[in-house]
Parts: structure tokens; C-alpha cells; sequence
């Protein structure tokens, strides 16, 4: 930050640090003097590496964000769980149906969801995380894909569930069989391919290789433009 | 959000927009592109680099950062450390966990060799993770390979390497097509038709997507298939050195575990360095928006190898950074806004730029529109430009950007600023290493047994790089670099594993008295600042 900044006292894992008040949790760790290994990632809401648990003040409240994109608060008391222990089932893909039963096989604890709604509320992401669950006991793959596309990982909604579902994993399996067996293959793409296998592009590509600067620079400038 | 003052200003924006969504800023031409860049891009800022004083590339001109670096001296205490001990003995060796690396272990593996994947951070802690506008790949009826090529060299200043830039083109449908059968969520129509959209300067819509997760999409995709497959993956463990042979081969390398501080020996046969970008190292004191481990580790190693660089003295700044709020400052703001149709527009509520120009004509721009012309937006961190995000809306729809933009969406409102009806602020910042190691279209770079793919290899972008070439190249040349690695692993015989190249570069270095850092230096150091 520029200029004069208001600090504040906030707690590391219970050790008091003044920070500049308005910074990210994660920019005020560094600031306390922390170099991250772990729970720090990409540091723009992509990756899930710095998920991060706090509570605040007069309120009993166990309060969850991003450390990359959570503002600190006056008397925070936080940490951090850079990594939650998650039951992951391995599967080959191409020989998967795209079903219930494809799912139930692989996550049965799935069906012991609870409907507390606790990895909904949890969700740094915002997404019904409770509602792509119950898609998926429905073997609705395609609402659970694309309920679940903004996911990121970061494991904040296992560490709540009471039925120790692992909603992420669920999530990307659900995502992959959409993709793979009911979203329809490109034809466009898969013909482009062939062409470029029978070699009907090489001829071209040959003579652009091949061709100087001052002529690639003229072809360059006076290509139309969709 | 934003402050009274700056609410007063969005007006001006807004009043103009109806005449802007009618108006179309001329392209520049050749001549115009040149005299902007010199005049106005990074590279060109005086005092900004210098002729590196060691190794291979010894004489040429690059970023201060960059020569620091490389003329750093060991990390490890290479003349104590024990080699006789292997802790792991692999066919190849994958230094990077990011999607150029997953890419090759998925392939060394599917060659059946026995790879090893080794990365500083968690699997897919990457760039790979935080792309977002998309991928390019010429697979529809107007397009073609051969057009794709030619929007490369452009935006690339013609300097790319040709045979780079036509496996680049060549392989991308199959790219795609690769991970449309590994399950990646394309935006697609019902019929499987995908969507594409313009890049700063494409010729033709061919920007692949996936909302705008297109990174994370794919690189959740491929950690996913390297967990089913059973790839054995190191974490926290980055490579702080290679290791070699009495012949001067690639033999392995030697990795430093973050969290216990141990040294780890890998003996390999090949190995494929996909190491990213170098963003962290803050070149021109920028803010980036590069991923917490991007400084450069893989070049530091291979040029004390013997490996050559190329095009260090290029970098990409991208056009638009978060310029505002304070807080994430430097941050991407997707290309696809521009690609949706958002203008870049100045204090007055002008456009000065074609808004999909490339990003080093678009960063020149920006730069001389506050910078000369004065007509920037204060902010706390300097000045930035209005991207008229809600445009978007207009031409689009309504609810557009909150589905086509989530994360961009997402990344504002936590701040209070909804870009569906407000205009953001926006300025460049450092984005990409558009040069790295030199390597052939087989990926090797000139080490023998040592091959390259991503970021961190040099010459398939030239001098600047277009929006979702980069995404292409670590599918493209990830999967060349796994495929040839673990083909070449079967014929290779190795000798004993030394560190003399090392200990060679540390001696020359004393020679020269340079070497007083180390060096790669793995991490950024924050502690007791606010970083950009």
C-alpha cells in the first residue's frame, strides 16, 4: 500500500501481529514476516492452495475465504488449511459410462449426504455445492458438471462434511464423463485433423517457412480479418 | 469500490459509449507498430537491461533480473554433496508440475517409460492454472494452419523460429482433440460445435475456451489423468541443480525438498524441464500476474548446463493488469473482455487504441496514453485506463459477463465493483517470458538428453506472444518433449553422475568476481513488505 496505512492486530494461528489494515490476509502474513511454502499458490482465486479459516470479534461464526482475496479484519484469529486429507478414487476414463451407478462406484459415501448445506455456505467460490451433490445422486452428470465448473479445489467443503463426502472429487469426475461420453465430439475438429494427418496442409506451411521477412511482413498486414 | 472522484469519471465513459459501440480505432500499421514499441514498450526503456557475463549466451542483453541470476552461483553446496546415494532412478525425469510438464509425463508414460514428476509447489501449481482467456487452434471450415502461422510471426515481430512456430500450428486440432477426449469442458454448442473468439491479433476466431477457467480446465483435466495413471509425482521438491556425465549428457538432477531441507538425487536418462515463466522475478519493479513460483528456476540450471537462451530481452507485459482496487493490484484482467468486445478508452471517454491489437502494441499504447498524452485515470499505484467492460452487456446481453467472464466476474465483486455495469481500470503488467531455452521442434534443447517445453523454452513466440499460443504451446510442445524423451531414454547409456559443469560455471563465475548470490532463488522473498 501507498502512503501512511491504519494498522491492525490480527492473529496468526494465535499470535498477535500488527499489518496494514485493507491488505489481503495473504499480502499481511508476508508483511508479519511469513514465507509461504505451502498455502500459497497463485495468489489470484485459481488454485485453492491458501483456503483459510477465521473468526471474528463478538461473533461465533467460523468464517472461510481465500487468503489471496480476503481482506484482514481488527482481531481476526485465523489459519490456515493448506491441504485436507481426500479420499480420491482412480478410474480409467474412456471405459467409464457416463452414469449414476458410474458414481455411486466410486464415491458411494456420496449418498450419505446430510443435507446440512455446510460445504454451500463454505464455498469460497460461492457455488450450491450441496445442490451439485444432489444432481449427482440423481445421476444428473450434466448439472453437476456445470455446477461444479468454477471449482477450485481447495478442499474447504471436504473439511466440513459431516458425511465425509469429498464434493470436489465428485465434481471433477462428474466434469470429465460430461466432457468425454455426453458432450458431443467436434466434428469440425476431428475433420481438421484428418486433413492435417493426410498432409493437406504441409505444402502451404512449406512455402510461408520458406518465405522472407519482407514477404511474410506484406502477406502479414494485408490478411483479412474475420 | 470506487471513490467518489473516480464515479464522476465512469460518467464520461459512459456518455461516449453509445457513439464508441459504432466506432472502429484503425489497426496500426507496420511503420506505426514499430515507432510505438520503440518508443514506448518495456524492452525498450534504457538502463532497463545488460549483457549477461557468463555462460553461453555470455555478451548478450538481458533484464537485470535475469543476469543476476545467471550469474548466481550454486544453491546447493555442490562440491560436499554425496551423488553415490540415488534416491530415485527413473527413464525420465519431468522437472515441473505445471501443464507442459503433465503433458510430457503423460506421454513419456504412455511411450512406457518410468517417469518421475518432479515440482517445487503442489502438482498444478502453475500458470497453466491462472490462464484464462483460452487456446488457439485452426480447426474450423475459414481457417487454417497456414493462417495460424502467419498471426503468430506477426504478433511475434517475425522473429519466431519457423519450424518452432509450424508444429506449433500443425498439432494443434490434435491438441484439442487430445483434450476433448481426456474430458475437458469446452464451451461448445449443443452439437458439439466449439465456440471460438478473436485474441489480440488473430485473423480468425480460434480461441478455444472454457469460460474463462480455460487454464484450470485444463490443467485439473491432465493432474487428474497423471493421478489415474499412477504417474509417481514429487511435490515440494524443486530441482536445484542437473546432473551430468563424464560425456557431458543430462543424467538427472538434483532436487532440494522445501519442507525438510533435504537433498534428493535423481538419476534419469532424459529430462524434461517445463519450469514456467519467471514473472516473480518483478522485471522493471513490475507487479505481475504470474503464479508465486515463477523465477526462472529451469533456466538458471540449464544454462550452467550449457544450455542456450534466446529472447530474454523480450518481454510481455500484458495490456490489462488490475490497476484497481489496490488490493490486487497487477492481477489479469482476461484478454476475452477485449474479445467480447470491451474498448480501452481514456479519462476523456476516447479510444486510442484498436483494443485487439497485439499485447505489446496494446502495452505501448496504454503506457503512452498516461504516460505522454497524460490522459490516464489516477489511482493509488500510479495511473491505469478505463476497459469498458459493460459494453459486453450491451452487445452481448445481458448476464453475459457473469457467464462467459465468472472468474473476472468474481474477482471484482469481492472488491464491490460489478463490471457488468462499471468500467474497470487497467494497466499493463508483467506477464509472460517470452524468450527461454533455445530447443529444436523435437524439444531438445542443445544438452544432450536434456528437452524443454513451455514457458521456459524460447523461439516459438518470437519476440512477443499472441493470447492462447501459450496454452497450445504447453499442450503442443509438452507432448513432444514426453514422447521424445522417453523414446530417446530407450538407446541412452549413461556414465557416472557428476556436477562438473557446475562446479566449472561456480569457478568462472570466482574468476570473474561474480557469484555472490544464489541462485535459483525457488521462492519470491515478501516478508516485512506488501508485494506487487
Amino acid at each position: 500500500m501507498t502512503g501512511e496505512s491504519t494498522m491492525v492486530s490480527i492473529y496468526i494461528m494465535g499470535k498477535q501481529y500488527e499489518v496494514p489494515d485493507g491488505v489481503t490476509i495473504m499480502k499481511a502474513m508476508e508483511f508479519a514476516g511469513y514465507r509461504f511454502i505451502r498455502g500459497c499458490g497463485c495468489r489470484g482465486g485459481f488454485c485453492g492452495a491458501c483456503g483459510t479459516v477465521y473468526r471474528t470479534p463478538g461473533n461465533f461464526r467460523l468464517k472461510v475465504g481465500l487468503a489471496c482475496a480476503t481482506m484482514v479484519e481488527a482481531g481476526m484469529h485465523l489459519a490456515q488449511i493448506p491441504f485436507y486429507p481426500a479420499n480420491r478414487a482412480a478410474y480409467d476414463l474412456q471405459a467409464l459410462a457416463p452414469t449414476l451407478g458410474t458414481l455411486r462406484q466410486h464415491y458411494p459415501e456420496m449418498t450419505r449426504c446430510l443435507g446440512c448445506n455446510q460445504c454451500t455456505r463454505i464455498c469460497p467460490q460461492g457455488l450450491p455445492v450441496m445442490d451439485y451433490i444432489a444432481a449427482a445422486q440423481c445421476g444428473d452428470l450434466e448439472k453437476t458438471a456445470h455446477q461444479s465448473f468454477d471449482c477450485i479445489m481447495c478442499g474447504l467443503c471436504a473439511s466440513r462434511c459431516p458425511a465425509e463426502i469429498v464434493q470436489y472429487n465428485v465434481g471433477i469426475l462428474a466434469r470429465r464423463l460430461f466432457g468425454r461420453h455426453i458432450a458431443p465430439p467436434a466434428r469440425h475438429l476431428a475433420q481438421r485433423v484428418q486433413d492435417i494427418e493426410a498432409g493437406k496442409f504441409d505444402d502451404e506451411l512449406e512455402r510461408l517457412m520458406r518465405m522472407g521477412r519482407e514477404e511474410l511482413q506484406k502477406r502479414y498486414y494485408a490478411r483479412d480479418i474475420e | 469500490m470506487y471513490t467518489p472522484e473516480m464515479l464522476g469519471l465512469v460518467k464520461t465513459v459512459e456518455q461516449s459509449r453509445e457513439r464508441r459501440l459504432k466506432e472502429t480505432f484503425p489497426r496500426l500499421t507496420a511503420e506505426e507498430k514499430t515507432n510505438i514499441l520503440r518508443s514506448y514498450h518495456p524492452d525498450y526503456m534504457e538502463g532497463s537491461m545488460r549483457p549477461v557475463m557468463v555462460g553461453p549466451n555470455a555478451g548478450d542483453s538481458m533484464p537485470h533480473a535475469h543476469a543476476d541470476l545467471l550469474e548466481s552461483r550454486s544453491l546447493a553446496d555442490v562440491d560436499g554433496l554425496p551423488l553415490d546415494k540415488v534416491d530415485y532412478d527413473v527413464d525420465v525425469l519431468v522437472i515441473g508440475g505445471g501443464g507442459a510438464g503433465t503433458a510430457a509425463a503423460l506421454l513419456a508414460a504412455e511411450e512406457g517409460a518410468g517417469v518421475l514428476l518432479a515440482t517445487k509447489l503442489r502438482h498444478g501449481d502453475a500458470n497453466t492454472m491462472m490462464a484464462e482467456g483460452g487456446i488457439q487452434a485452426a480447426d474450423k471450415e475459414n481457417d487454417s494452419p497456414a493462417i495460424h502461422y502467419l498471426d503468430a510471426m506477426g504478433g511475434g515481430g517475425f522473429t519466431n523460429i519457423p519450424e518452432l512456430v509450424r508444429a506449433l500450428v500443425a498439432d494443434a486440432p490434435r491438441c484439442i482433440q487430445w483434450l476433448e477426449s481426456l474430458g475437458c469442458m469446452f464451451s461448445k454448442d449443443p452439437d458439439g460445435t466449439m465456440n471460438s473468439n478473436h485474441g489480440g491479433g488473430t485473423s480468425r476466431k480460434r480461441m478455444h475456451f472454457a469460460h474463462d477457467y480455460t487454464g484450470a480446465e485444463i490443467m485439473r483435466t491432465l493432474r487428474d489423468e497423471a493421478r489415474n495413471r499412477g504417474i509417481r509425482v514429487v511435490e515440494f521438491s524443486p530441482a536445484v541443480e542437473l546432473l551430468t556425465d563424464e560425456l557431458g549428457q543430462c543424467a538427472g538432477a538434483v532436487l532440494y525438498n522445501l519442507e525438510t531441507g533435504q537433498y534428493l538425487i535423481v538419476r534419469a536418462k532424459t529430462a524434461v524441464i517445463a519450469t514456467g515463466g519467471s514473472g516473480r522475478l518483478h522485471i522493471n519493479d513490475s507487479p505481475t500476474t504470474n503464479h508465486y513460483g515463477a523465477t526462472a528456476d529451469g533456466l538458471v540450471i540449464a544454462y550452467r548446463a550449457g544450455a542456450r537462451l534466446v529472447f530474454l530481452d523480450a518481454t510481455q507485459f500484458h495490456p490489462t493488469g488490475v490497476a484497481f482496487p489496490e488490493q490486487i493490484v497487477g492481477q489479469l484482467v482476461t484478454e476475452k473482455v477485449r474479445g467480447l468486445g470491451a474498448q480501452l478508452v481514456n479519462i476523456d471517454g476516447e479510444q486510442f487504441i484498436y483494443p485487439l491489437e497485439t499485447r505489446d502494441a496494446v502495452s505501448s499504447a496504454i503506457i503512452r496514453e498516461c504516460r505522454e498524452r497524460r490522459k490516464g485515470i489516477g489511482v493509488p499505484s500510479g495511473y491505469g485506463v478505463w476497459l469498458d467492460s459493460p459494453m459486453i452487456e450491451t452487445i452481448h446481453g445481458k448476464g453475459t459477463i457473469e457467464k462467459e467472464l465468472p472468474a473476472m466476474f468474481r474477482q471484482y465483486i469481492r472488491f464491490g465493483i460489478n463490471m457488468a455495469e462499471l468500467p474497470i481500470i487497467v494497466y499493463p503488467t508483467l506477464h509472460y517470458q517470452n524468450g527461454g531455452i533455445l530447443i529444436n521442434d523435437k524439444a531438445e534443447s542443445g544438452v544432450p538428453n536434456l528437452y524443454v517445453a513451455g514457458e521456459a523454452s524460447g523461439g516459438v513466440h518470437g519476440r512477443n506472444r499472441l493470447m492462447g499460443n501459450s496454452l497450445l504451446d504447453i499442450i503442443v510442445f509438452g507432448r513432444r518433449a514426453g514422447k521424445n524423451a522417453a523414446e530417446k531414454a530407450k538407446s541412452v547409456r549413461l556414465g557416472s553422475l557428476t556436477l562438473e559443469h557446475t562446479k566449472r560455471f561456480n569457478e568462472e563465475l570466482r574468476q570473474l568476481g561474480l557469484g555472490r548470490r544464489v541462485a535459483p532463488i525457488l521462492l519470491p522473498d515478501y516478508r516485512g513488505k506488501i508485494s506487487g
